[in-house]
């Protein structure tokens, strides 16, 4: 005893050594190191450190009895902290911008906090294939059908006041960067008188919007080629193009302040329980009810069955796949469960050229008659431009690289004709998204599915699903949670047309 | 298996006894409770979600506030006129105008007195407005949209005038001569880009606006933009960062 009493004493001297030393004492004999402290009356300098180390020794020696002893949470098997909850009132499939604003809205809508128990599911927490964060970012209620300008006009309020909607106390106000400079469509001789009614049908609406001859064209835009075109109609407020991710990120933010619940996860099967009814005709009709999602962690074989009242397809352009898992669409041939959900994936590519003479601070977002589009992109001569491909030339889906002879062929003539600054170019860069198109009639479908009964459907935007989401977004809500449309009535966009073959054709889709 | 069983009940006790003694020891040291500001944080720290609704209500009052200033003034204009209406909310808000065809300035004070005596031109129209220093919005906007002749609009220093509200202007662009939107903390390049439709423009100032990055580039393509107006930008600094940045090395090798 004496003789560690000695050692200690000659340590003490060195202090380099007492530093080094000490750690290992303490590893190698821990009884060893109780019993020293029976040495406490040699001085107070000793009593001060074992003071301090004393009280974090007692805390992490209770804290691992308190473990071990019966009656406590410790286990030795650990559950994975990714999982979703076992049971949810809502789960939202998909994480873009529609279903985060679905989520958003049912937090702010609900009477009682916690109200609903809302879980977002979301495939790729990356979002590299996700259609919200590779789109242009446009906004424009230059449509033909009057609900589509109504969600416009909606959404364009909503991103005025969005530090009242989407502030967070003690974080950053939003700033969507929103370019105000407005849309131009042109129009050619066939498609003029559309373009006039299209017209009258926005003012109608309250969209202000204004028509250009010609002339009054080149004298407003000189840049512009003015041949071929016979009207022009130029949107003068709330049309612009913001940033997506920064939308996308203060929804989610405000959600999860609210409640909301993230998970990374791919949703792969479904459990309902099927109500078999009969026809007076003596066919059967299945009426599904989803009993519980599973939901499969990424790059892993652990699943988690959610068990839910009512599931939102917010999944965008895999919404069809999702279907497709319910038995939507693998019925007999003239049944409703012969009709797929007509929404598929399309390709579509976005070119960032390069033009130092090109147009300046004023340049709208131009869309030709035909079909080649363009837009200001930063202060630095920098061009976001595209078209839509035909029918027939749909590139392959089941990637997103880009073509980009595409854009020799189809793209840069028609930029070059309609701006001859374009003639001299540079493509600095260029990527691939898709739509989530709607082959039926390239409007969004919004409702329950009439042969699932809790599932809502809000998907098929077909490259307008951004501009639109925070007022479909607060439809939805109000269809979950009041029963039917207050706002804004999108009983026109349910599923019930494509049953019975009546298409809301959008005479504008870029 | 009951040897360290035996040295833990005797640790135990021991440190039990130590620490009585170190908290007895410590106690003595402190003479008093702690302050009452430590008190009362402690107090609010385990209240956490009743001050997050304090403050966020409190965030909810000014907003609406605000917007009881900028609301729209139906019944003056069904009594009085459009123009009226213009001229009261004008007021109200403790800017100042002037009449077109008129020479004087009608204005309130800082504690928001003014003289009725605009009552007496009734129809006539408003041809300069200054509302600088005023928290004028978006939704104030609204009753001054039916001056379909103003010439002259002076939003100095405004807080509350931001991208919305530049794009709203387009109302004016037949008549608008002048603008003054400097010193306005929430406009950025994209609400400039907006005022591509006052071609009409003959002076505008853009001068201290901390919202948009690069204003040298954003003051040249906005000459192009507007090529018949003049615009003032002062208030800027166009020094490149990394001239100001070898400033400091000379000046600490000299030091050295």
């Amino acid at each position: 005893m004496s003789a560690w009493r000695r050692l200690r004493v000659k340590l003490r001297s060195v202090p380099g050594f007492l530093v080094s030393i000490r750690p290992t004492q303490r590893h190698t004999s821990p009884y060893g190191r109780l019993t020293l402290c029976r040495s406490l009356s040699t001085g107070s300098h000793l009593r001060n450190e074992f003071f301090k180390d004393l009280e974090a020794q007692l805390a992490a020696f209770r804290k691992k009895a308190a473990d071990a002893l019966p009656g406590s949470s410790w286990s030795p098997l650990q559950i994975n902290p990714n999982l979703p909850p076992e049971r949810a009132d809502i789960v939202i499939v998909g994480g873009g911008v529609v279903g985060w604003s679905i989520a958003y809205w049912l937090k702010q809508k609900e009477m009682v906090r916690g109200g609903v128990r809302v879980v977002v599911v979301e495939k790729d927490p990356t979002y590299s294939q996700a259609s919200t964060v590779l789109s242009a970012g446009g906004i424009r209620q230059q449509f033909s059908l009057l609900e589509n300008i109504h969600l416009s006009l909606a959404s364009a309020d909503f991103m005025r006041n969005i530090n009242e909607h989407l502030g967070v106390l003690n974080e950053d106000p939003v700033d969507l960067q929103f370019n105000q400079s407005g849309y131009l469509f042109l129009a050619n001789e066939e498609v003029a008188h559309i373009m006039e009614e299209n017209y009258s049908t926005q003012r109608y609406a309250g969209a202000k919007v204004s028509l250009l001859s010609p002339t009054q064209l080149k004298q407003k835009f000189p840049w512009v080629n003015t041949d071929g075109v016979v009207l022009a109609s130029y949107g003068l407020e709330n049309e612009g193009w913001f940033d997506p991710w920064t939308l996308l990120n203060a929804f989610r933010r405000k959600a999860i302040s609210m409640g909301v619940i993230q998970c990374y996860g791919e949703v792969t099967d479904f459990k309902c329980t099927t109500n078999v009814l009969r026809t007076s005709s003596g066919d059967t009709v299945d009426l599904k009810r989803i009993g519980s999602v599973k939901v499969q962690m990424p790059n892993s074989l652990e699943y988690q069955p959610v068990e839910c009242a009512i599931v939102v397809n917010a999944a965008g352009a895999f919404s069809g796949k999702l279907t497709e898992m319910l038995g939507i669409g693998s019925g007999p041939k003239d049944s409703i469960a012969g009709i797929p959900l007509p929404v598929e994936p399309r390709k579509r590519y976005v070119y960032v050229v390069h033009c130092p003479d090109g147009p300046g601070l004023d340049t709208p977002f131009l869309i030709d008659y035909s079909g080649v589009y363009f837009r200001r992109e930063g202060l630095g001569g920098n061009y976001i431009a595209g078209v839509s491909p035909e029918e027939a030339e749909e590139p392959d889906t089941s990637n997103l690289e880009v073509d980009h002879q595409f854009f020799e062929e189809r793209v840069w003539p028609g930029l070059a004709h309609r701006v001859p600054a374009f003639e001299k170019l540079k493509v600095t860069s260029a990527w691939a998204g898709f739509y989530d198109y709607n082959t039926f009639d390239q409007n969004g479908i919004i409702g329950i599915h009439p042969l699932i009964n809790n599932m809502y459907l809000a998907t098929g935007f077909s490259g307008h699903g951004l501009q639109h989401s925070p007022a479909v977004g607060r439809a939805v809500a109000e269809l979950i949670l009041d029963g039917n449309f207050k706002t804004i009535d999108l009983s026109n966009f349910s599923f019930r047309r494509i049953l019975t073959q009546e298409p809301m054709l959008e005479k504008n889709i870029v | 298996m009951s040897a360290p069983l035996t040295s833990l009940h005797r640790c135990c006790q021991r440190s039990a006894l130590l620490l009585h003694v170190a908290r007895r020891r410590w106690s003595s040291s402190s003479a008093s409770p702690p302050p009452l500001h430590t008190r009362l944080l402690l107090f609010l720290t385990q209240r956490f979600y009743d001050v997050e609704m304090l403050l966020s209500w409190r965030s909810q009052l000014t907003r609406n506030q605000l917007q009881k200033k900028n609301v729209y003034y139906g019944y003056t204009q069904r009594f009085y006129g459009l123009d009226i209406a213009s001229a009261y909310f004008i007021l109200s808000l403790k800017g100042g105008f002037r009449f077109a065809g008129q020479s004087e300035w009608f204005y309130a004070d800082q504690k928001g007195k003014f003289s009725w005596d605009f009552l007496n031109h009734k129809d006539t129209p408003l041809e300069e407005v200054d509302m600088s220093y005023t928290v004028i919005n978006y939704r104030g906007l609204c009753n001054l949209e039916s001056q379909r002749s103003l010439r002259t609009l002076k939003l100095r220093g405004c807080p509350e005038v931001d991208d919305w509200f530049l794009a709203r202007l387009h109302v004016f662009q037949d008549s608008l001569e002048e603008l003054d939107i400097s010193h306005c903390p929430r406009i950025t390049t994209g609400g400039l880009a907006a005022l591509r439709n006052l071609k009409g423009l003959k002076r505008l100032d853009v001068s201290s606006l901390p919202g948009i990055s690069s204003p040298g580039l954003v003051i040249i393509l906005l000459e192009e933009m507007l090529p018949q107006c003049q615009i003032t930008a002062t208030g800027y600094d166009y020094n490149l960062n990394e001239a100001e940045g070898e400033e400091e090395e000379e000046h600490m090798q000299r030091q050295r």
